[in-house]
């Protein structure tokens, strides 16, 4: 799997680019109304940025509404060289950044975030990787099997995590959101990668993922 | 090219990026078509990417979109927007200048174009094609060779429709005859348009 495939034409995604483009045009020449309806398809991406960086859901939803409304104030700003959700998204990280250094939060992480960036980090688990299905995240327990697999992780790699891997950003742009380098963003980004490969590795030999349906005698591997 | 597998952990991260030289890549293929524990490790990253990557891993807390609606709604109605503040002065701006152009076109419609004199009267069934002579500086139009045309070396000729587009009115002397205040019978204000365009022209002419 490569994640940067080459752009295949997508007329669903071309269809919802230009509805977004009018919507953008509409807003910047004063449909202000319509708002809204532009920053809906994102509103939960831009929560969960908010809250990867603060880690409290009232801070995170005060933050997540402050950023929409510096990108409702901003928006005769934006550029259609950059795509709207990622400008939005980059709003709210700095949004959220700004909050944290604040409320000086930082001093609370863990001593992991000390640790040299450049050591490298070897997988612990090498059992049998069991593919666990996107079904599973129907699941309430399993998705907070997830969220506090990713919570565990120390701040650094958890956001650069957050930004490329669910908000997908891509490397320069979480750099950039974030101020740090490209170099690091991958270095983290590869360490947040294996830690939570390894979390979910043991998790599954916990029984994390039981009752699953596959589970039924219909494995999928 | 060889890889051992401590390198294809280092570099399994660009990998699934596509972010690495083609021959890495290749050699890392290779390793893990042979290597179990490398494959493991490629296929549980990619599960970790692939599942925190799905938008039901982003839980919002109940009513967050609602809150979020409404608070966009009240912005809007307490700042208006940042934008909106500047159509609370730009709307009637607007609307003012657009009613002052209204009014000078609908002036300029039933008056004609505005008068380089004050006082004077625009002229009256006037041949539009009639040649008159009009001076730089100079308020009024004449037939050629009115004694009152001064500042001559500018002298130019045009149409009376055309003086009067410019806003040239008529010389008191040698156009009488087409003012409507000789034909109203009106004096007063003809002496007055009168006096005031002989003041015009003996203060230029004094001048000169």
């Amino acid at each position: 799997m490569v994640l940067n495939n080459p752009v295949v034409r997508n007329p669903v995604q071309d269809a919802a680019t230009t509805r977004e483009q009018d919507l953008i045009a509409r807003v910047q020449r004063g449909q202000t109304e319509l708002f809204y309806e532009l920053v809906k398809p994102y509103e939960r991406r831009v929560y969960a940025a908010a809250f990867a960086i603060l880690r409290n859901e009232t801070d995170a939803e005060d933050v997540a509404q402050e950023a929409v409304l510096k990108a409702f104030a901003n928006i005769r700003q934006f550029r259609a060289e950059a795509r709207f959700s990622t400008w939005l998204i980059q709003i709210t990280v700095n949004e959220a950044l700004m909050r944290r250094r604040r409320e000086r939060t930082v001093v609370m992480e863990g001593i992991d975030d000390r640790r040299d960036e450049e050591s490298d980090y070897a997988p612990r688990d090498f059992a049998d990787w069991r593919e666990i299905p996107s079904e599973a995240l129907e699941r309430k327990e399993v998705r907070q099997k997830l969220a506090a697999a990713l919570a565990s992780l120390d701040r650094k790699y958890r956001e650069v995590f957050v930004l490329r891997d669910m908000e997908q950003l891509n490397i320069q742009e979480t750099a950039a959101a974030l101020g740090i380098s490209v170099a690091s963003v991958k270095t983290r980004l590869l360490r947040a990668r294996l830690m939570l490969r390894d979390l979910l590795a043991a998790g599954w030999e916990q029984g994390w993922f039981s009752r699953l349906p596959f589970e039924k005698g219909n494995k999928p591997w | 090219m060889v890889v051992k597998c401590e390198q294809v952990w280092h570099e399994i991260s660009n990998y699934l990026e596509g972010d690495i030289e083609p021959a890495l890549r290749s050699a890392m293929d290779e390793h893990f078509r042979t290597c179990k524990r490398c494959s493991s490790v490629l296929e549980g990253t990619r599960n970790v990417i692939r599942l925190y990557g799905d938008e039901r891993m982003m839980e919002v807390p109940s009513g967050f979109g609602r809150r979020l609606e409404r608070r966009l709604a009240k912005n809007a109605r307490v700042t208006g927007g940042r934008w909106s503040v500047w159509s609370t002065w730009l709307i009637p701006v607007a609307a003012l200048v657009l009613f002052a152009g209204g009014l000078r076109l609908a002036n300029s419609l039933t008056s004609g174009p505005e008068l380089k004199s004050e006082h004077a009267q625009p002229g009256q069934d006037i041949p539009p094609d009639m040649l008159v002579v009009v001076t730089t500086d100079a308020k009024v139009f004449h037939v050629a060779g009115c004694d009152f045309i001064h500042n001559k070396e500018t002298e130019r000729t045009l149409t009376a429709k055309e003086a009067m587009r410019e806003g040239y009115v008529p010389c008191l002397r040698c156009m009488r005859e087409f003012l409507h205040t000789a034909k109203a019978g009106s004096s007063a204000l003809g002496s007055e348009a009168d006096a005031d365009i002989d003041a015009d022209e003996t203060h230029r002419h004094g001048g000169e």
